[in-house]
């Protein structure tokens, strides 16, 4: 790790001026990635900005038709919140199995939603459920924010503040971890909406999250056997050693069909 | 068995281990805890190609950062290279070819993470930033990684001497009685194996704190070492020129080595070499990153095998094939690995009366293969019982019984295999028979008919093996190209109040030698467990050792310190005689009292003890005071564990996702000190048996040799749930030719496990049509298996 500022504002506005007036800032919002980079000397910001003593960015709650959490709420929150178990079961369900405990204890869904990255489970939560990414500037449409792999439309000095999630009727997510990582090899997250079925993928893209159109076609019943039924094309998808586009492609119809069963 | 974790701590109890607390709470004492006065720390600049030239090294900017102490470069290297311990000879009798292996590396590098530049800096920090200011000119080269390509036509050359990247070309066997018995064969099966390489991932990275004290002229090396008597002959008098008596090596509690931590690697000539330039202590501590570049890997063999029946299903004959891959250079025991460790054990548990294996190892510009826990045997018991499982299937011999009407009877021992080794004893239908039982073979089918209702695959496999380890009768394997014998030392220090420490040659890295070792004292001596210390892992405290690999401590060790017991308990019956004033031979010595024969006379071994340091009332004029004995203890045979695992697993179709459900492991180690280690130590070589068949793969580029597995984001360690609860038991015959008669438990788990796992696997998938996989069996791996069997049966 090479030498850095440190700084640990206590409001939204001294966080933007913090890394505005740095010659690299960083924010840091958990660090769950970005302290590993740190570590491997892979990154070498001037300034690191810690968002985590930002008390307007913490907390769930219930609002409108759905729910809101803070950016700087960590997932172990989420999982054991009984609003968004309420609510929303499939996210918290989705929370319970990022990482292992102690990422769950410092990671934040703010962190994972302005990183993206391609393997992150709460990109899937995002576009799936159609959730609004709220910053210090403006709302984002989950469909607009997500820009390929670790690309965002987050501006610079745009800082995430909270994530609204719409209630669905149902929703659901399976992952299918990559053996070693344990990331995402393939996570898909289902939901029936009023505005009818989003399904969203992890994992897979070379773009990172995107919506499957061939599943969503195939879901307008909301029938499990229907989305295993459905063949998504391979072109677009990763492969490596864990998995070629081709398993990638077939394990996103057996997931959308097992979110599908199991959606609450 | 079942473990008795009770108050007994005799052989045969369960007592608690003494080293947990510390371990447990924290307070061992690592290399890494080791912090000398003015210590330095050490950076090691590694190569980022696989096979590059180095054109020009540019350290003078980093020289003038802060911090730094020195900057070295194999320009600067003035003492020898890393010596190989073990010497094989070609089939035409030319030795194998020894490439230099220099710590620094002087104008080529061969593989990524080859060693560059030193860095010495007061601060880990500092020294990183100054190896980020070395300008190294490398112009690239082709590099070769694949182990069956190694030899061919056109393959980049990793060493000028070494034509076709061969290293040796090695046979054992009598070919032409082989190729007469195939002639007549009634069956031929054939199988095309790889048995992949393995990072070995000891929880403990590597370290290494080098010290050299000006007053004295005595260097002092502490090292994450499983002997440190080795590294001081293997450093001490072919690396750095340093007499023993100037040397001392000091391996404190290490954290795992499973073969990892045998070899002489050259951080630790760095670090020593080092300290004398700089005139300060250096410390160097490996990160993981670090460990998958330069630890020495293990298995990573591509063999072809043939085995003949005759018409009753007796194998006559087998012919076997090999490349083994030793990397870019040839580490300790290297050589020694696919040879005389594998092919060795090429008869198995079975009477095949003719065997001829051809090895031939080949250089790659990959980290170099050595031992890793089993060393050659997991190779060969997977080759073996792949393709007795194979000849079951395709003979239609039920494969259990096609296993025993093969068996080496009980009644055969010692029985002479056709490839130099003679098994003293064994009952391998005993072990077969009590795992059949255990691992509910008998009512599998219930089992795979309800699994199949869920949707899931259900396969039982099992593996039959035998394995050669208390490592060695040091004038065999002399005559077989080791360059070292293999004999261990143990000394027994009788304290004047009756309290006791033993002094190992071999090193305890997590197996429990303080509380096995301390029972066997203990129990001998009948003195109590708990005042039995014992030390290990200092060149300066232990006479002598060659250390700890081979499943040789118990067996090899423990055999040195009974020969010291004899010796302690041979004086103290003349000291208790003297007390008696009775003959020696009347003495008997029983539960740590001396008695006279006939009489009521006794006197405790506390007595005596004190007597012999205190000898007011003594037969001084024929016995010397004191009560300390030392004896080197040299086998006259390698011992040979066995038994039988079998595994049953569950694989979703769908996904390809494998779980292995069932684990029964049933093994003849000899005699057992302490049933719980002794099933810690199962539990431990079962998963990495697991971790072997079906999640652990050290993977290369095949174009640029960039290790892509380097890190665990993508090398996969075995993890809590992929293993079942394992069944363990052992049934035991004894070693027939060492005091304890035990033969060792290190290594069983690992050998015979994958093939177990595999032939699972196999027999889970047979329904839908897939009769091969490769380790490791990933849910990739199976899927894409599933597929083109689904479309070759389509294709029909």
């Amino acid at each position: 790790m090479h030498n850095f500022a440190f700084h640990r504002p206590a409001s939204v506005a001294d966080a933007v001026k913090a890394v505005g007036s740095a010659s690299d800032g960083k924010i840091i919002a958990g660090g769950q990635t970005l302290l590993p980079t740190l570590r491997q000397r892979l990154a070498s910001p001037s300034d690191l900005i810690d968002l985590g003593a930002i008390a307007d960015l913490k907390g769930i709650k219930a609002e409108g038709d759905g729910i809101t959490i803070g950016a700087m709420t960590p997932h172990a929150e989420v999982a054991s919140s009984a609003i968004v178990q309420g609510a929303i079961p499939a996210l918290a369900h989705l929370a319970a199995h990022i990482g292992d405990r102690q990422v769950r204890a410092r990671g934040t869904i703010g962190g994972s939603l302005a990183n993206n990255d391609p393997a992150a489970d709460y990109p899937a939560a995002a576009l799936g459920l159609g959730a609004t990414i709220r910053t210090n500037k403006r709302e984002i449409k989950a469909d607009d924010y997500f820009q390929g792999m670790f690309s965002t439309a987050l501006e610079d000095g745009e800082i995430i503040t909270a994530v609204h999630f719409p209630k669905p009727e149902k929703a659901g997510y399976e992952k299918f971890v990559q053996p070693a990582s344990r990331f995402a090899l393939v996570g898909v997250f289902v939901a029936k909406t009023k505005g009818g079925v989003r399904v969203a993928v992890t994992g897979a893209g070379q773009e990172g999250v995107f919506r499957p159109k061939e599943v969503e076609a195939a879901l307008a019943n909301f029938s499990a056997d229907a989305a295993k039924g459905a063949k998504v094309p391979s072109g677009n998808l990763n492969s490596d050693l864990h998995g070629s586009a081709e398993y990638r492609a077939h394990l996103i119809s057996v997931l959308a069909g097992r979110a599908v069963a199991a959606a609450k | 068995m079942a473990a008795d974790s009770g108050t007994a701590t005799g052989i045969g109890a369960s007592p608690k281990r003494k080293e947990d607390f510390r371990f447990l709470t924290g307070r061992g004492t690592y290399t890494d805890d080791i912090n000398r006065p003015g210590q330095t720390y050490a950076y090691i600049l590694r190569s980022p190609h696989a096979h590059a030239e180095i054109v020009k090294i540019d350290t003078a900017k980093a020289k003038g950062m802060p911090g730094v102490a020195a900057i070295f470069t194999g320009a600067d290297y003035d003492k020898g290279g890393v010596p190989c311990g073990w010497q094989i000879h070609s089939k035409d009798g030319s030795p194998m070819i020894e490439p230099p292996h220099f710590p620094l590396c002087k104008d080529r590098v061969r593989h990524v993470g080859d060693q560059v530049a030193l860095v010495i800096a007061n601060s880990i920090a500092e020294a990183r930033d100054a190896a980020e200011e070395i300008d190294v000119t490398y112009k690239e080269l082709p590099a070769i990684v694949s182990t069956g390509a190694a030899d061919k036509a056109g393959a980049a050359q990793v060493w000028p001497d070494a034509k076709n990247n061969t290293c040796f070309d090695w046979h054992i066997g009598d070919k032409a009685a082989v190729d007469a018995a195939f002639a007549k064969a009634h069956h031929v099966t054939k199988l095309d194996l790889i048995n992949q390489r393995l990072a070995p991932n000891a929880m403990e990275p590597r370290a290494a704190v080098g010290d050299y004290d000006r007053a004295t002229g005595e260097y002092t090396l502490y090292t994450t070492s499983q002997n440190p008597h080795v590294i001081r002959l293997l450093m001490g008098a072919f690396v750095l020129q340093i007499p023993e008596h100037k040397l001392r090596v000091v391996a404190p509690d290490v954290g795992g080595g499973f073969g990892s931590k045998i070899f002489h690697y050259s951080e630790e000539a760095l670090v020593t070499w080092a300290s004398e330039k700089v005139r300060r202590p250096v410390k160097w501590t490996s990160d993981r990153s670090e460990a998958f570049l330069s630890d020495a890997q293990g298995r990573d063999h591509v063999s072809h095998a043939e085995l003949a029946l005759d018409k009753d299903g007796k194998f006559i004959a087998l012919r076997v094939n090999t490349i083994a891959n030793m990397g870019a250079y040839l580490s300790t025991f290297a050589p020694c690995v696919p040879t005389y460790l594998s092919a060795t054990l090429l008869a198995g548990v079975y009477t095949t009366p003719v065997i001829y294996a051809e090895v031939k190892a080949v250089f790659t510009n990959t980290v170099a293969v050595d031992a890793y826990r089993g060393a050659g045997r997991p190779e060969t018991t997977y080759l073996l019982e792949r393709l007795v499982e194979k000849a079951a299937r395709e003979t239609g011999i039920d494969r259990v019984e096609l296993r025993r009407r093969n068996f080496i009877p009980k009644t055969a021992f010692p029985y002479q295999t056709p490839v130099a080794l003679q098994y003293d004893s064994g009952d391998y239908e005993a072990t077969l028979d009590l795992a059949l039982k255990m691992g509910g073979w008998a009512d599998f089918e219930n089992r795979r008919a309800e699994a199949q209702k869920r949707g899931k695959l259900r396969g039982i496999g099992i593996s039959t093996y035998i394995e050669a380890c208390g490592i060695a009768p040091s004038a065999v394997v002399g005559s077989l190209g080791a360059r070292a014998g293999l004999y261990e030392c143990g000394q027994v220090r009788v304290h004047p109040t009756g309290s006791v420490t033993v002094f190992t040659g071999t090193h305890s890295h997590g197996q429990g030698h303080e509380t096995t070792f301390a029972q066997l004292v203990s129990d001998t001596l009948g003195v109590p467990f708990e005042s039995v210390e014992v030390s290990h892992g200092d060149t300066n405290k232990i006479p002598f050792g060659m250390g700890t690999y081979g499943s040789r401590s118990l067996a090899v060790g423990g055999s040195a310190i009974v020969k010291a017991m004899d010796k302690i308990i041979a004086k103290a019956k003349r000291i208790a005689a003297h007390l008696m004033e009775a003959s020696v031979a009347d003495i008997d010595f029983k539960n740590g009292e001396f008695t006279v024969k006939g009489t009521d006379k006794k006197v405790s071994f506390g007595q005596v003890a004190l007597t012999a340091y205190v000898p007011h009332n003594y037969p001084i004029t024929e016995l010397e005071p004191g009560l300390e004995e030392t004896a080197f203890y040299d086998p006259l045979n390698f011992t040979y564990p066995g038994g039988t695992h079998i595994c049953e697993v569950e694989i979703d179709p769908e996904t390809g996702v494998t779980q292995v459900v069932n684990f029964t492991a049933v093994d003849d180690i000899g005699r057992v000190i302490n049933p719980m280690i002794v099933e810690g130590q199962v539990h431990g070589g079962v998963v990495q048996g697991i971790g072997q068949a079906l999640l652990e793969n050290c993977a290369y580029d095949q174009e640029t040799g960039q290790l892509l597995t380097g890190s665990y984001m993508d090398y996969t360690m075995p993890r809590a749930d992929d293993v079942p609860s394992i069944k363990v038991a052992t049934h035991s015959t004894m070693c027939t030719h060492n005091p304890l008669g035990s033969k060792g438990v290190g290594e069983v788990g690992a050998i015979g496990s994958p093939p177990a796992v595999i032939n699972a696997v196999l027999d889970a998938l047979r329904p839908v049509g897939v009769t091969d996989i490769s380790m490791p069996a990933t849910p990739h791996k199976v899927w894409q298996a599933i597929q083109s069997a689904g479309k070759a049966k389509a294709a029909e």
